[in-house]
């Protein structure tokens, strides 16, 4: 009785569910083509979510607190292309000091985007909506619309994601690492839970002394952050940084979160369901060219995953509604 | 008496897992202004719902003119000819009162089949009219106040041509003169032979208005009678079901030192000159109609709303708090009005909701102390007696009383030396009420000083120790425990007052 009640509440669980979901996936495809769990394929698996991931997060935390940051996909652009330019033009200067240079320049970016919503008071849509623009703007301007390619990189700037430590890439490391301490940060510090009270409760948050401006701030620069990592290492990995680097990725983040059971209400989730959610879009994209379907499927194919998530939410949601509902006519 | 046009017989309705409503009674007469008298979470509103289509009822029968009746949708009891003018006005701001009117039942006209403006717009005025309400009926409606739209959301009701007109709470929003206003119109009506069902807990308006009345509790009926027949107290306790002893456990306490004096305290527009002091051990009950500011006095106490005049003085020296964290660091905890909105966060664990307020305390260079944190939540989560699985479920997954309960244990772990409870008992059973008065008043014994916000008048006189009645951001008279009676007590909350000569 006890073991069933409790299978009942884990299955509950987004983050069960979509690891069921990525293991009858990957069966299915293994079936097709048995390569597809071989150690080469799920490193590449993992090295192309691993950016995803890793902006997904920062997306995350937005999300949490009931905002969107529509302007990912153009920090990215921008810092990676500032960071690849300062390699362009000084390929002396140690790539740690250029790697720093590109994260420093997302979070200022970001904290642009925290300013706006605290104090310019535009809501968090609008005002990534204007900053996507402007940064992709930024980032024609910076570049004179002109690409740095690889051979235009040093060597050195493009083995940052992919010089390895003990068999793993530093792209997956990296993404460990921000997994990690950002687990870290929503469970254990003030901060983190600030997020989800402002995400929860607006009002109530107020009424305890916990301060939205301050949450915007963090959250908008830490994902800022994240995408200044994520625009160094998305150059250097495809040793490329073109202008339109990153275009549309914002709608991939969204849907990582979607999938991982983030409430686009603000208030629940969590960051083991976003890497869980990253990671199964990873799969299917990676999975789609191993069952030979056209990669023009892919698109079509995420946009139906991300709507049956949506429509499960709503499924979830409702069955909740009902039972709060039950409890308040009491 | 006059025939019945509305019987109900021994109606049910469960919901899963819970009995709502367990075999009610209720005769509706033509001509006869009926209440129906409950606390919150008394059934009123399920019953409502009902009658009008909402909910349908698991057994019972309900007969409407003589016949069996089963209405499937609301609009079907419309048709029929019952209609209900609702607690909170449901109404599309962005359109216009005619629109809002005949939202539902748009008047067609011509042969395609459009909709007849210029028919509707006619009989709107005429309606408005006959309210003697003074309201354009091409205004939008979010440019009304309050009233006006509570107004119009009568209109509505009275612009099918019913036979059965249900108002729920209809004065909750309305000032004195619109209550008188209501009170026409409702007389109005009563003229014209409907039949009407009165839903308030406001038992001034129950003996001014009401010809006959119902009492329910907890989902159960009680009982009936002619109000002329009735005294307040026999109602009360029909209401509340048990020894008033035992609902406000208040136990004598000697009042302490002062703790804080509020001078001519004054925001513009809200409230002026409130001016009041506040004793260790003491339990101030703040008594008013909806509006009169006594949330807005708590929330600049708090921090949360803005002085613009006047002084606070906290254990003899000024205060001037600008942020809830500076009237946090004195000591002052502040339970909001609406527990669901302002209170508890749902996502969030019992345990975490209980230590909100204190995270900066309970975390070192912003790292939380999990440990710590997890003595104070099952500290006082145990105290309040929060019936949970665990302490590691969502809010959202408690009763309102348990809700309740959470932010009670949330602002107690602070250890605050002043509570402020602003309508503690709103909407919750009788049983958690009983016991959220009995921790206020130990709490108070040990020399807690509590300022509690109440528009149930019951509660007020139960537990005050002091009342302080406002009216339209004044205050307007104040009572000891034993000066206190709910006539003066109303009087001074429609402001009337002075009249007495207090």
């Amino acid at each position: 009785m006890k073991v069933a009640k409790n299978f009942k509440t884990l299955m509950q669980k987004r983050e069960v569910t979509l690891i069921i979901l990525i293991v009858i996936l990957t069966a299915v495809v293994t079936f097709r083509a048995p390569g597809f769990i071989k150690i080469n394929n799920i490193s590449r698996i993992l090295n192309d979510t691993s950016i995803l991931m890793i902006v997904a997060i920062g997306q995350f935390f937005v999300i949490l607190t009931g905002g969107i940051d529509l302007s990912v996909g153009s920090i990215i652009a921008f810092s990676g292309m500032a960071a690849s330019m300062m390699n362009q033009y000084n390929p002396a200067l140690p790539v740690v000091l250029v790697l720093l240079a590109g994260i420093v320049i997302g979070a200022v970016l970001g904290a642009i985007n925290g300013v706006l919503v605290t104090f310019g008071k535009v809501p968090p849509i609008i005002t990534t909506l204007g900053t996507m623009s402007i940064y992709r703007g930024f980032t024609f301007v910076l570049s004179r619309g002109q690409w740095v390619t690889a051979h235009e990189m040093s060597e050195n700037y493009m083995n940052i994601p992919h010089g390895h430590f003990i068999g793993i890439s530093n792209l997956i490391w990296s993404a460990v690492i921000v997994v990690v301490l950002t687990y870290y940060f929503s469970k254990y510090t003030r901060s983190g839970r600030e997020v989800y009270a402002i995400g929860g409760n607006k009002t109530a948050a107020h009424f305890v002394g916990v301060s939205k401006p301050k949450v915007d701030m963090i959250i908008f620069s830490l994902s800022g952050l994240l995408c200044g990592l994520a625009g160094v290492m998305w150059t250097a990995r495809y040793a490329a940084a073109v202008n339109e680097t990153a275009a549309g990725f914002e709608l991939q983040t969204v849907a990582a979160c979607v999938l991982g059971g983030v409430s686009v209400a603000g208030g629940s989730g969590g960051i083991p369901g976003v890497v869980l959610g990253a990671l199964f879009l990873g799969i299917i994209n990676n999975a789609l060219p191993v069952v030979n379907l056209s990669p023009f499927f892919q698109m079509f194919i995420q946009g139906v995953v991300v709507l049956l998530a949506m429509f499960v939410n709503t499924l979830m949601g409702k069955r909740q509604e009902k039972s709060v509902l039950k409890r308040r006519c009491s | 008496m006059s025939d019945t046009v509305l019987k109900l017989e021994n109606i049910t309705k469960f919901f899963p897992g819970i009995k709502a409503l367990d075999g009610i009674h209720l005769n509706i007469r033509p001509g006869e202004v009926h209440a129906l008298i409950g606390e919150n979470g008394a059934g009123k509103s399920t019953l409502v719902k009902i009658l009008t289509g909402v909910y349908f009822p698991t057994s019972g029968k309900i007969s409407y003119k003589g016949e069996d009746v089963s209405f499937k949708t609301a609009i079907e009891a419309q048709e029929a000819g019952i209609t209900a003018i609702h607690q909170e006005a449901s109404m599309f701001p962005e359109l216009s009162v005619t629109e809002n009117i005949y939202m539902g039942h748009h008047l067609k006209g011509g042969k395609i089949g459009a909709l007849s403006w210029r028919q509707m717009k006619k009989q709107t005025a005429s309606l408005l009219n006959r309210m003697e309400l003074d309201i354009n009926p091409d205004t939008l409606v979010k440019n009304l106040g309050v009233a006006q739209r509570h107004m119009v959301e009568i209109a509505k009701a009275l612009s099918i041509d019913a036979d059965v007109v249900i108002m729920d709470e209809p004065t909750s929003a309305l000032t004195l003169r619109e209550v008188e206003d209501l009170y026409k119109i409702v007389r109005q009506l009563k003229a014209e032979g409907k039949a009407i069902i009165f839903i308030s807990h406001k038992f001034d308006e129950i003996f001014e208005i009401c010809d006959y009345f119902t009492v329910l509790r907890d989902g159960k009926y009680i009982g009936e009678g002619r109000v002329a027949d009735h005294n307040i107290d026999e109602i009360v306790t029909m209401m509340v079901g048990r020894s008033l002893d035992q609902m406000y456990p208040k136990s004598d306490v000697e009042k302490g030192d002062e703790i804080l004096k509020l001078d001519n305290l004054s925001s513009d527009g809200v409230f002026k000159n409130i001016s009041f002091n506040l004793c260790r051990g003491e339990i101030l009950g703040f008594f008013g109609l909806v509006g009169a500011g006594r949330t807005e006095v708590m929330r600049a106490i708090f921090g949360i709303d803005k002085i613009t005049s006047g002084d606070l003085t906290l254990r003899g020296k000024r205060f001037r708090p600008h942020s809830a964290k500076d009237a946090m660091r004195q000591q002052i905890a502040y339970v909001p009005e609406d527990r669901q909105s302002q209170g508890v966060i749902l996502e969030m664990s019992i345990a975490k909701n209980i230590t909100l307020p204190q995270i900066d305390d309970l975390s070192t260079f912003g790292f939380l102390h999990s440990k710590k944190e997890k003595e104070i939540s099952v500290e006082y989560g145990s105290m309040m007696e929060i019936k949970a699985a665990s302490w590691n479920v969502d809010a959202d997954t408690l009763s309102g009383g348990n809700q309740q309960k959470v932010v009670l244990a949330k602002w107690l772990s602070t250890k605050p030396e002043i509570l402020i409870l602003d309508e503690p008992t709103k909407g919750i059973d009788v049983a958690t009420k009983a016991a959220v008065h009995k921790f206020v008043s130990d709490l108070a014994s040990k020399g807690l000083a509590v300022i509690m916000v109440s528009s149930e008048l019951p509660e007020i006189l139960g537990m005050s120790d002091r009342v302080i009645v406002m009216h339209e951001g004044e205050i307007t008279a104040e009572y000891s425990r034993d000066e206190a009676d709910s006539d003066r007590i109303i009087r001074a909350a429609t402001g009337h007052a002075w009249a007495e000569g207090s």
